[in-house]
């Protein structure tokens, strides 16, 4: 099941596994002529368009490999790193670097190829990249809150739109091949102005290639995504230990150790039914239906929780619980609890401390003092980072 | 001895991206080149003085106190991108010390043009939080939205200039 995670297998490892796939990376840079400026900056007037094909032709091949993995559930694309949207910093910085790219003629990683294939001016533009890099961290501080504004933790074109994953892809497919028909033709009437002008695409390989690629498009829209369900039936063996060992079911004493944390922000869903969360619930506490577990938009807001943030779900079935989990489990919410027994020990357990006069609906940190300290054994652990973080940040 | 020609485009991206593929398969995210060289510059700077890292947010975040910049799977694999260059370019007989340029200008011109482009893009690259492989190729192939607007303003911001500066390269 996919992604692997190399770090697992100790240091030396995932550092032999980055540098190969920098490697490779490197090495087919270089072999389609991206270590050489003029090349590269040949785009902008019009005259070779090597940069948008090899470009867009890689992020097509990547993007259906990774859905039609994901699509027959074996890649589990929750877990892939998502760069996150900072829109207008993103735009600004990106027209930087546009006027960057035509005068300096590389972007940073074209550079390094060129630098190792002895060009002086890569050479030259890669230390520049470097004093680049300084200028930035030495002024960030004086425009830090443009720089963090405009900000989504993992927005996709399909939530943008409001397309399904699939039909996205399709989209993204259809907008690659107009721009290979156009590069084709951009390039033919530069390159020889004089020849009567043809729509046709001679190269019978290109045409094969270009209805395979929507093929696999198409396929990946209609087999569509898997299900919550279907997902754990693939990956759910990874987390199954968790839920045998209990590890994820929090004592109700260290759900209130973590609210009172002001550090952390909770989030509790309580799947009771309505009357009985109408009866009595956690102040802290929304009311979720199972179905609303599947929801996009619900399970897009639960994604978009910050590294200190806390989902804890709350019904007195357990069986329930662990359904829910499984359910949210799979669509990538992280720091995912379950209420031990739910509700049903909440009253019971609080009972002797009744002198203290609190509200049994958000018990203060104070009455946390009243219970030895090895009460429970503490189950929350934030992980620091949501996923493996971007190689950029 | 005559280099060999590049390979096909389109192939070259199908190239790219299985290794970028490869790489969001075996490490979850994608491919990346500038994480790394913000780590060497505070890595040289850490060599200078390492009481400006510490203090610096932006820097120490990398490399303050006991913290190693160059300590980093990024920096890995900006290792080998160089190697994988090197050994292409030798095998292609294209290692050659040279400087590529247009035909109108001076190599010192070039390369103090290729130095403020550096800087452009070093600033630039941080500013959108990654560079032309690890926003608009690796977000560009898991469709996020942030590096498919990052993408466009790239191509848009290199042709609003390319006119203007049209003699570097022509």
């Amino acid at each position: 099941m996919f992604p692997l995670d190399m770090a697992a297998h100790g240091k030396s490892i995932n550092y032999a596994t980055f540098f190969a796939i920098g490697f490779g990376f490197g090495t087919v840079l270089e072999l389609a002529g991206f270590g050489n400026a003029r090349k590269l900056a040949a785009q902008f007037y019009l005259k070779d368009m090597t940069v948008l094909k090899t470009m867009f032709t890689g992020i097509l091949t990547a993007c259906l490999l990774i859905f039609f993995t994901a699509s027959i559930g074996y890649l589990d694309f929750s877990k892939i790193f998502v760069n996150q949207t900072y829109l207008w910093p993103g735009l600004i910085g990106g027209l930087v670097m546009g006027v960057g790219f035509v005068i300096g003629g590389y972007c940073p990683g074209t550079s390094v190829v060129s630098a190792a294939s002895f060009k002086l001016d890569g050479i030259v533009f890669f230390i520049g990249t470097i004093l680049g890099a300084g200028v930035f961290g030495e002024t960030v501080d004086q425009f830090s809150g443009f720089w963090n504004a405009s900000y989504t933790e993992r927005l996709l074109l399909s939530d943008w739109f409001g397309w399904s994953l699939g039909a996205t892809v399709v989209g993204v497919t259809l907008l690659a091949l107009t721009f290979f028909y156009a590069a084709e033709k951009t390039e033919q009437y530069f390159r020889t102005p004089d020849a009567p002008f043809s729509w046709k695409i001679g190269n019978r390989v290109y045409v094969a290639s270009a209805g395979v690629a929507l093929a696999v498009a198409l396929g990946i829209w209609l087999n569509g995504q898997p299900t919550p369900e279907q997902k754990w039936q693939h990956i759910g063996v990874q987390y199954q230990s968790l839920l045998d060992k209990r590890e994820v079911f929090v004592h109700p004493l260290e759900y209130v150790k973590t609210w009172n944390d002001s550090a952390v922000k909770l989030v509790t869903l309580d799947l009771r039914p309505k009357a009985e969360f109408d009866a009595f619930h956690l102040d802290s506490a929304q009311r979720v239906t199972f179905d609303q577990l599947a929801d996009k938009d619900f399970v897009f807001e639960l994604d978009q929780l910050p590294p200190q943030g806390v989902v804890v779900l709350v019904t007195n079935d357990e069986a329930e619980a662990v359904r829910a989990w499984q359910r949210l489990k799979v669509q990538g919410v992280t720091n995912l609890y379950i209420l031990e027994h739910g509700l049903r020990d909440w009253e019971p357990l609080f009972s002797h401390v009744a002198s203290l006069h609190f509200d049994l609906a958000k018990p203060p940190a104070k009455v946390l003092e009243q219970f030895p300290k090895d009460a429970y054994t503490i189950k929350i652990k934030l992980k620091t980072s949501r996923r493996a973080a971007g190689l950029c940040s | 001895m005559q280099s060999k020609p590049y390979i096909n485009p389109y192939l070259a991206g199908a190239l790219l991206g299985v290794v970028l593929f490869s790489a969001f398969a075996l490490t979850h995210s994608g491919l990346g080149a500038s994480g790394a060289i913000s780590r060497i510059q505070v890595a040289a700077t850490a060599g200078v003085a390492q009481s400006h890292v510490d203090r610096v947010g932006y820097f120490a975040a990398v490399g303050g106190g006991d913290r190693h910049a160059l300590d980093h799977s990024s920096v890995m694999m900006l290792v080998g991108t160089f190697a994988g260059g090197l050994l292409s370019a030798w095998r292609n007989r294209r290692l050659k010390v040279e400087v590529c340029k247009g035909p109108q200008i001076s190599n010192t011109t070039r390369l103090a043009l290729a130095l403020v482009g550096g800087v452009l893009m070093g600033f630039g690259a941080r500013f959108a939080r990654g560079c032309t492989s690890g926003q608009a190729l690796s977000g560009g192939a898991v469709l996020s939205a942030g590096s498919w607007v990052f993408m466009f303003a790239v191509f848009g911001g290199a042709y609003l200039v390319a006119w203007f500066v049209r003699k570097l390269w022509n």
